[in-house]
Formats: C-alpha cells, sequence, structure tokens
C-alpha cells in the first residue's frame, strides 16, 4: 500500500522517460536529499563527518566509477586504486601549479586526466578479455604507484612523497571544518550519481550492457565494441578520479601513492560485489556496508567483558567474516545490497497483504 | 659479460618460484576453470601451519603430512562451500568468490596460528657455489629440483594414471565427462588438494626465503603475470613463463634501472605480460578461445 | 518472493546492537590514552611489540598508584597500518574515554601520522611519532603538536655515517670509500637520500642508492648490484619483510653481513630471526637496547607479566626491540604527564596541557636512573624549537640469538641537518599559512 503504483499514468513521453517514475520515489528521494543536506549538518558531529559520512560519500563515488565499467560494461579491472590516484595528484598539481583555479575545477580537470590515463591502460581491452584484461589493470596499479613516487616532481618535492591539501575555498568561503567538507563532498557526489543514472539509461548505457552480456552479439547487431569499451574506460576513469581528489582533500587532507595500492583497488571492487553489479543505488549501500561493517563488530566486540578477544583476533575474525560474506553475497545474491532494496520495495506495494 | 649471465642465471632461477607458485593456478584453472586468486593465501594457510607445528615441536615428517591433511580438508570445504554452489556461474563471479576466499583463509591462518613471523630452515646451505667465477646459489639450486620434479610428479599424474585421464576429460569438456560418469565434486576436491599440496612446497620454499609472514600471500602477483605468459591451462607454459619473467625482471632492473629509475621490478613483469598479450591473447601455450553467438 | 534472508536478519540484528550502544561508568580521575594499535596485517610483529609495552609500562604506573593519584587508561582500536583506518580511530577516540582526557596519541605510522597531523593540531591533542614520523615536525614552532621523540630520519642516516666513519678509524677516512643505501620503496624509504647525498658530499664518500619495490620479498638483482659494486658498506633502510630477505640475498651473492647497517626499522628481532643464520652478524642501530636487566623491565615483569596481565601473547617475546620501545614511549608520555601535572595540578590534563609537558621533557641521566631505565632510553631535552630531543644511536650486533651492543651512543650531526629542517617547515608553514610560533616568548 506504501509503494501504490495505481493511478499513476504517464500522459506523454517525457512523463514515461522519466528516471523515477513512481510519486514515491521521487518524494522519497527529495527527502533523503533534504535531510542529507540540511538535517545531517546539523545533527552529525565531528565523527561522523570526518571517519564515517566522508568516507562512505568518497567510496560510493568510487564504487560508481567502478561499476559503470566492471557491473555495466563487463570489463574487470583491479586498477581502480590508480586512477584514483592519477586523479589525486592531477588535481593537487593542478591547484598548486596553475594559479587562480578553482578548487571545483581543479576536481573536474583532474578527473579528465585521470580519464585519459583509464583510456590508456583500457587499449587492450580491444584485444584481450577477462582475465587477461586483469592484468592490463594490475600493470596499470603498479605503474601509476611506481612513477607518483619515482618522479618527485608530481609530489611537489615533497621528502616523504606526501602531498598535503591546500585550503579548500570555493568563491571565498571555506570548507575546511568537518561540516563543509562533508557539503562539499556531498553536493560533488550526489551530481555524480544523478548524471551516472542518466548515463546508464542512456543509448551508452544500454551498448555497455549488450557488451557485457555478450560482446560478440553486440557487435554483430552493429555496436562499436571500439567505441563503447573505450567511453567506459573513459568514464569510470574520470569517475574514480574525481573520487580520488575527494579522498586525499576532501576527506583525509594528505595522502601518499602508496594509499592508493592494490588494496583500495579490492576494497572498491568489494563494495561493488556486495552493493550489486550493474546497479546505481548498489554503490551507495556497498559502501555504507564497507564503512560501517567493521565500526559495527568493533563496537559489538567492545560489548563483550574486556580482554576476552584482543583488537587483533578481532580484525582477523573481521577478515574471515568479510571474505565468509563476499562469498555468501555471490552465492545467495549475486545481485547485491540493491537486490535486497528491490525486495523491500515488492513487499511494500503489497503491504499489509502478503500476495 | 660474465656479470650478464649471472644475471640471467640467477633470474631464471628466481623465475622458477614464481612458477611453483602459478603451478597451483594452472591446476585449478584446467579442471574447473576457475582463476585462483586463493593460491597465494593457501601458500600463507600451508607454511604458517607448517612452521607453527615444527615449532610445537612436531618432527619435519609428521608436521608435512598433518598439513597435507589439513589441505586437504581445506580443498574438501572448498568444493563444498564454495564451488558446488557456484557451479555454471560466470567466471568473473567465481573469480570473485577466490578473492573472499583468499580473505577468510588468510584470516583464519592468523586467527589460527598468530601473526608473528617465523623463521624456516629446510637444511639447505645457501652459500653462494662459484662456478668458473660464476655465482650461483644453491637454495635456488635446490628450489629448481624441487620444481623439476613437481613437474614431472604432475605430468605422470596427469598423464600416466586413471585419475588423470578423468582430469584431463574434465577439463576438455565438462558436461561430457559428467555423461559419461566421472564425478566432477569428487575431481574438484581432488585438484584443489593437489593445488594444495603445490601450494604447501611453494610455501615451504618461498617460506624458507623470506621468512614465514603475511607476505607469502603476496607472491600471488607475481604469479600472475608468469601465467598470462605461459597460459592458463598448461603446466610447461606456467614453468617457461616463469623462466621468462624471472630473467626479464632482473635484467631490467640492472640494465634498465640505472636508466630510468630504479624499483621498476613491481611492473615491468605485468608490462612485460601485456605486451606478450596484444602479439599472443591465450598466451604461449593457451589455447585460444572459439566464440559462438 | 518474500522469504527473510539470514543475510537480512544479520543487518538487523547489527543495526540494534549499535541503537543499543551506551556509555559505560563515568570516570573522574583518569588520564586516557588512545591507542590506534595493529596486531594484524603485514606490520604486526611491530605492533604487537610496541603497543605491548606501551600498555605494559602504563598498567606497571597504574599498580604503583597511578602519576600522582591519577589512573592510566586506555582502549585500543585496531588500524592494520591502513591510514583511513587509523583516522576513523583517531576520530572515535580522541574525545577520551567515559570523561577521561586523552593525553596524546601514538600511531607508530608514518602514514596515520601524516594523515592525522592536522587534525591533531586542530584539536590540540599531541601526536607523538617516537624514532619516525615528519622530519620537519622537528621545528616546533611551526609544529607545536607534533614531536618525532629521540631520532628523527635525519639524525638517524647521519649517526650511521658517522659510525662508519668511526670504524674506518676518523670521518676524514670516509673519502673515497662506497657506500651502498638499499631502501624500501616507499616514502619512508626515500625520506633520507636528500641528506645522504648532502652527507655524501660533505664527507667525500661514493654513494650508491638502490631501491627495493615494495614489498621487497626480491632483492636477487639488487644485491647483485651490490656485488658489482662492492662497497665497504650496505646501509639498509628496510621495513618488514623487505630486511630478512635483504640479509638472506646478501647471503646469496657472498657479501659479508657484518657490513651491512640496518636503520631503525631493521632493528628489530623480527627482521632478523627469519634470516636464520644469515643474519649472524648484522649491525643495526637502536634508540634502546634490548634486554630484561633495567630495574624498570623488572618491575613491569614483577607487578604485571608474573600476575598474568601482560600484554604480549607470546612471553618469550618480553623484552625484545619493540617491547623494549613501547616501554621507551611508555616512559615518555608518562614523564610528559608527569610534568604537566607539576605545572597544572594533579588532575587529568587535556590534550593541550600535556603538550606543555612533551615540550618542557628534561630526563638527564639521574631521573633516567630514578625511573630504572638508565641506558635503556637516551638523555633527552625538548624544547618549543626541538621536537626531537635526542639523536643518538647505539649500534648492536646480532648473534644469532640476541642483540649485542657494541657502541657507546654515537650522536647525529645535528648542527648540520638544523638548517635543511627548518627550511622544510618554513616551506611547509608557507603552504599552509601557519605563522610559526615565536619559541623566545614561549615559557
Amino acid at each position: 500500500m506504501l509503494y501504490r503504483e495505481a493511478g499513476q499514468l504517464s500522459t506523454s513521453y517525457a512523463m514515461e522517460r522519466r528516471t523515477f517514475r513512481l510519486r514515491q520515489d521521487r518524494v522519497g528521494l527529495w527527502l533523503l536529499l533534504g535531510f542529507a543536506f540540511i538535517a545531517v549538518p546539523w545533527l552529525g558531529n565531528d565523527y561522523w563527518f570526518s571517519a564515517i559520512l566522508l568516507p562512505l560519500l568518497v567510496l560510493s563515488l568510487a564504487g560508481l566509477g567502478l561499476n559503470l565499467l566492471t557491473g555495466y560494461a563487463g570489463q574487470l579491472s583491479l586498477g581502480s586504486a590508480a586512477f584514483m590516484a592519477v586523479g589525486a595528484f592531477a588535481a593537487y598539481n593542478l591547484q598548486l601549479r596553475v594559479p587562480g583555479l578553482p578548487l571545483l575545477v581543479s576536481f573536474a580537470l583532474g578527473g579528465v586526466i585521470a580519464a585519459l590515463v583509464a583510456v590508456l591502460f583500457g587499449l587492450p581491452s580491444l584485444r584481450i578479455k577477462g582475465f587477461y584484461l586483469l592484468v592490463a589493470t594490475l600493470a596499470a596499479q603498479f605503474v601509476v604507484e611506481w612513477v607518483l613516487t619515482r618522479f618527485s616532481w608530481f609530489t611537489n618535492d615533497n621528502a616523504s612523497g606526501v602531498i598535503t591539501s591546500p585550503p579548500l575555498l570555493i568563491a571565498g568561503l571555506d570548507f575546511s571544518s568537518p561540516r563543509g567538507r562533508y557539503l562539499l563532498t556531498l553536493a560533488v557526489v550526489v551530481v555524480l550519481f544523478w548524471l551516472g543514472k542518466n548515463l546508464v539509461r542512456s543509448e551508452l548505457g544500454r551498448n555497455w550492457m549488450a557488451v557485457r552480456d555478450m560482446d560478440t552479439a553486440a557487435s554483430v547487431i552493429g555496436i562499436r565494441l571500439f567505441k563503447a569499451k573505450l567511453l567506459a574506460f573513459a568514464i569510470s576513469g574520470f569517475y574514480l578520479g574525481v573520487a580520488g581528489s575527494l579522498w586525499a582533500f576532501a576527506y583525509l587532507g594528505t595522502v601518499e601513492p602508496h594509499g592508493f595500492d592494490l588494496s583500495r583497488s579490492f576494497q572498491v571492487l568489494f563494495i561493488i560485489i556486495i552493493g550489486g553489479l550493474g546497479s546505481v543505488l548498489g554503490n551507495v549501500l556497498g559502501a555504507a556496508f564497507i564503512v560501517l561493517f567493521p565500526i559495527l563488530l568493533a563496537n559489538l566486540f567492545g560489548l563483550l567483558p574486556g580482554g576476552l578477544i584482543d583488537s587483533g583476533q578481532l580484525e582477523n575474525l573481521q577478515k574471515m567474516l568479510f571474505g565468509a560474506l563476499i562469498i555468501a553475497f555471490l552465492i545467495k545474491e549475486p545481485e547485491g545490497l540493491a537486490r535486497l532494496w528491490q525486495r523491500f520495495r515488492q513487499r511494500a506495494r503489497i503491504w499489509p497483504l502478503r500476495y | 659479460m660474465q656479470f650478464f649471465f649471472e644475471v640471467l642465471i640467477g633470474g631464471l632461477l628466481a623465475g622458477v618460484m614464481y612458477s611453483l607458485v602459478a603451478i597451483g593456478f594452472v591446476l585449478i584453472y584446467k579442471a574447473s576453470g576457475v582463476f585462483n586468486f586463493a593460491q597465494g593465501a593457501m601458500v600463507l594457510f600451508a607454511a604458517l601451519t607448517f612452521v607453527s607445528l615444527l615449532e610445537r615441536g612436531f618432527p619435519f615428517v609428521w608436521a608435512f603430512v598433518i598439513t597435507l591433511a589439513s589441505m586437504v580438508v581445506l580443498a574438501l570445504l572448498i568444493e563444498k562451500m564454495v564451488l558446488r554452489p557456484l557451479v555454471n556461474r560466470a567466471p568473473i563471479i567465481l573469480f570473485m568468490a577466490t578473492l573472499g576466499l583468499s580473505y577468510l583463509i588468510e584470516g583464519f591462518a592468523q586467527f589460527l596460528w598468530g601473526a608473528q613471523v617465523h623463521g624456516l630452515e629446510l637444511g639447505i646451505a645457501d652459500e653462494p657455489l662459484e662456478i668458473r667465477g660464476m655465482l650461483l646459489s644453491q637454495f635456488d639450486l635446490f628450489a629448481a629440483g624441487t620444481a623439476a620434479t613437481l613437474v614431472i610428479a604432475l605430468s605422470l599424474l596427469f598423464n600416466r594414471t586413471r585419475v588423470g585421464l578423468s582430469l584431463r576429460a574434465v577439463a576438455d569438456d565438462p558436461l561430457a565427462s559428467l555423461a559419461i560418469g566421472i564425478r566432477l565434486p569428487r575431481i574438484w576436491a581432488l585438484v584443489w588438494a593437489v593445488a594444495g599440496f603445490v601450494g604447501l612446497v611453494a610455501g615451504l620454499l618461498w617460506g624458507a626465503r623470506l621468512g614465514v609472514q603475511f607476505s607469502l600471500s603476496l607472491v600471488v602477483l607475481k604469479a600472475l603475470p608468469v601465467l598470462i605468459i605461459g597460459g592458463f591451462s598448461s603446466i610447461g607454459g606456467a614453468i617457461v613463463g616463469g623462466l621468462i619473467i624471472g630473467a626479464a625482471e632482473k635484467i631490467a632492473e640492472i640494465y634498465l634501472g640505472p636508466i630510468i629509475g630504479s624499483g621498476i621490478e613491481n611492473w615491468v613483469p605485468y608490462v612485460l605480460a601485456l605486451l606478450f598479450l596484444l602479439v599472443r591473447p591465450a598466451g604461449l601455450f593457451g589455447e585460444r578461445a572459439i566464440e559462438r553467438v | 518472493m518474500t522469504h527473510r534472508t539470514p543475510l537480512r536478519r544479520l543487518l538487523l540484528g547489527l543495526a540494534l546492537i549499535t541503537a543499543g550502544l551506551s556509555a559505560g561508568a563515568h570516570a573522574d580521575n583518569e588520564q586516557y590514552f588512545p591507542l590506534q594499535s595493529y596486531r594484524v596485517g603485514p606490520y604486526a610483529a611491530g605492533g604487537t611489540g610496541f603497543f605491548g609495552g606501551f600498555i605494559d609500562y602504563l598498567q606497571y604506573i597504574n599498580a604503583k598508584g597511578g602519576v600522582n593519584g591519577v589512573k592510566l587508561t586506555w582502549s585500543e582500536c585496531e588500524t592494520e597500518y591502513v591510514v583511513e583506518k587509523g583516522v576513523e580511530c583517531y576520530e572515535r577516540l580522541k574525545g577520551g574515554l567515559n570523561g577521561a582526557p586523552a593525553a596524546a596519541t601514538n600511531p607508530l605510522s608514518v602514514g596515520i601520522a601524516y594523515a592525522t597531523l592536522d587534525r591533531s593540531t586542530a584539536d590540540k591533542l599531541p601526536l607523538i611519532t617516537i624514532n619516525h614520523g615528519r622530519t620537519d615536525s622537528t621545528d616546533g614552532s611551526v609544529f607545536p603538536y607534533v614531536f618525532p621523540l629521540q631520532l628523527n630520519p635525519y639524525s638517524e642516516v647521519s649517526a650511521i655515517i658517522n659510525y662508519i666513519g668511526t670504524r674506518e678509524g676518523g670521518a676524514d677516512k670516509l673519502k673515497d670509500k662506497k657506500i651502498a643505501v638499499l631502501y624500501h620503496g616507499s616514502p619512508y624509504g626515500k625520506e633520507t637520500n636528500g641528506v645522504l647525498e648532502t652527507l655524501a658530499k660533505n664527507a667525500g664518500f661514493e654513494l650508491t642508492l638502490l631501491e627495493v619495490p615494495h614489498p621487497g620479498n626480491e632483492q636477487q638483482s639488487q644485491w647483485l648490484n651490490i656485488r658489482r659494486l662492492k662497497p665497504d658498506w650496505v646501509i639498509l633502510r628496510g621495513w618488514g619483510v623487505m630486511n630478512p630477505v635483504a640479509l638472506k640475498s646478501a647471503q646469496k651473492v657472498g657479501y659479508p653481513v657484518d657490513h651491512i647497517i640496518g636503520n631503525i626499522w631493521s632493528n628489530s628481532e623480527e627482521d632478523v630471526v627469519p634470516a636464520g643464520a644469515a643474519a649472524k652478524g648484522f649491525i643495526s642501530i637502536t634508540t634502546h637496547p634490548s634486554g630484561t636487566d633495567f630495574p624498570v623491565l623488572q618491575g613491569i615483569k614483577q607487578s604485571v607479566v608474573d600476575a598474568g596481565k601482560g600484554n604480549l601473547a607470546d612471553p618469550k617475546r618480553f623484552g625484545t626491540v619493540y617491547y623494549n620501545l613501547g616501554v621507551v614511549n611508555g616512559i615518555l608520555n608518562v614523564e610528559a604527564v608527569r610534568l604537566a601535572q607539576a605545572k597544572y595540578g594533579a588532575k587529568p590534563l587535556t590534550g593541550e596541557q600535556v603538550r606543555w609537558g612533551f615540550e618542557h621533557l628534561n630526563l638527564d641521566d639521574a631521573r633516567l636512573q630514578a625511573l630504572g631505565a638508565k641506558g635503556l632510553v637516551q638523555p633527552l631535552k625538548l624544547s618549543c624549537a626541538d621536537h626531537e630531543g635526542g639523536g643518538a644511536v647505539r649500534f648492536q650486533q646480532w648473534d644469532g640469538q640476541r642483540w649485542n651492543l657494541i657502541s657507546d651512543w654515537v650522536q647525529a650531526d645535528r648542527a648540520l641537518l638544523r638548517p635543511i629542517i627548518e627550511a622544510s617547515a618554513a616551506q611547509y608553514a608557507k603552504e599552509k599559512g601557519i605563522s610559526p610560533r615565536n619559541c623566545s616568548q614561549e615559557q
């Protein structure tokens, strides 16, 4: 009953093509956005902003970036962290070396540079696929990390190779407080998610899905694999690059090349597995899971009488649980948390009836 | 020139160590089409179990046997809990499942045995051998010998036994082999157990080289390009791939390093593998996939 | 399609549990230490030893009645040496525990220290990076809340070069010697390259820098290079698995192990034991000897370890290098609190007040004697301008079983390093828009 579709009829093609066709979805979305932009900044405290919400938002964006490539276009990649690194270091150097460049513009340009690098490493995807492609993306992972540590120009000759973010000033407003950094990140993420949601419904998004499901067939019906795959790499690289800039500037405030190592790539991959391959919403759910799960677990064990489980063992347990959950998701719910949300909607539609 | 040969031989011998890990991959890929990222975690688990048993006073042979037994149990569990429910799913999903598996095994190994660093002595002296002015490592020669023995034993298993015959049948066509009455689950469990054994051998040799610790699971990253060059489904390919990678990365580090900067060993194998792929997309010895719509 | 998955039940349960979390009992007279520890992952060996020693020392102080009656309390948060986990832990723990204010953070990780550096300054909570950290944070006028106690990376290499000088029979003998530096391919490893080049120019030795890519489990080409080069000394700036592999590879190419000198992160039992016999004769620096003979360690043994409350899972590690570093770190933290209490009163103090204590640390031999730590901790005097304080190391050699000291304190050439540090700190201040404190006006 909560989700009644009855009576919501489309009277024009424009209405038929809306992103959210149901009124409930639209109202819910606006409420959620209102909550995130207005209520959360009032209610949240520093811990929530800097330790939970910021990584959650940035990781969802990174998840979306990889999901476009892996979940929609079907190209497996383990180089996400490398593209994040390119974005972060490019944005840093643009800020440093181009005086007067607005912050948001350098984020965007950082994303563009990351996209170019992603295309470069995506070129082999035209000839190789599957696990073999993994190697190309792993090559990206190692080459980028090496280049960024090898040439100290990228880190402005900092002895330790660590970059620190400049003040977060946009149009004279200072976003450096935890609340400001949250709002800045939220705004960027919402805009990019809106774009992403529309992208996957576009012709390009449908081409990607065709390539993913069977690329030989896709090329037979006239989809140009060359263009579709490279665009997937480019757009994915752009998203990851922007996520990398946000990670370095808004979340941590500092980053070293090693901060974007292979385990970060795995983390992003796990987000989309758990959240749901080929889903936009799933990225947020997956990121929320990745960020919150360890904290919940730590708090949970904190309730146990002291010394029962020391924090090292806890971490091992957590790692085991994590691995087990990934397997469990793949077996039971390959479409991830996003699918659970769908089920919930199904139930809400007919609630309180059972059928 | 002599130095060049020293580098070359050192690289070839190091490459054999990579091949040892890669062979475990190949076995599993051949039989079940799974690209098993957890092979590194299995190496860690085997080495850690072995060395912990040794430290608790078990004699060498017993420690080996118990570890092997636990690898077999692990293989059975993996078959039952992971592979069987995921049967008929896309290879990419299976690959991700092995990622989860590697987390599970790493966590479990450290949960069980702790995270301390252990030393492992196999009783092989590593004094350098000087042959005509060239330096050879005794330990690496021993490792190469072990790898050779392993390859011969495995090819005997594959080519001369009934089990091997069914293994090859499964690798060739799982459906047809099911139809003629080969029990797929049993074959899978067996292959994973054999891969566990290979992991144990690799774990002992690598453990003696590095010390037994968490980093052992990272050797998987060196095995990937080896597989690419050799092809996923050929044991001989894994050996050849290992030799190529080992030699190439050492020569690159020593002769290219001074020009473009040192520390390039991490990515040279990958770039090399990539170049290989562009020429031969299925590796040197891999089978070319035929696509149908 | 309405069956309820077990997964969903699990999530629901977890959500309920966090909702039910509430603060525990309120503590009045306690000083809190937030511990961003790491006990799993690739660097677990260092973390368990260090935090084991730190916690045991805090327990020892509590067993003696606390600091002027103020009990010490702590809680752990696992970082796994991962930066963002460290940040999460920092944010979670910085507010204190049940009303007990936090004294200082001790992450023992360069990455985490960097990521929490700005936050520490903003939150007025001292950040202690003993024996590591950002070299230019030695300049306390720009970094008021950061303390690279005892030894920063520049001092470390300078002291090693000085020691090689004495081994060769005088600093002038360094001329035309060959020294190779094998460093970890990370910001930590590269940090000293510039300073080493300066030192090489001044002393006239020939320097070769060789990078080992992370994690360092394959070093054959580097050691073949060393074999071709035949340097007089090799300095090992390693980390984790790189150290034992370096020693094993050295043996493989026949380089004498007693001419390899390990730096501050290549000096523990965990670095040499996995290398087995190949490590016998290896030299490394240390800011604190290992061993259990010091009165303070005996005290810990009596009142903590023998009482079954020791923090180490493996009691054999009592008195090892990392453990003793934890104890040293405990001593320095507790002394800072004690000093600050002398100024602000014997009560739980804020981070800002404890910072004053750190900045005025002055441990001479008499005080160290009283603490039972003479010989374990070097004499240390901090000031507003100097947040390092010591800059001296001793050299130790591994005999296959334990480390034996083979030198007295060797001082780094701090006067030479100071201008480099100041220039770097000034650049940081400019980038960040910080106006440095005027140290001559500080009380």
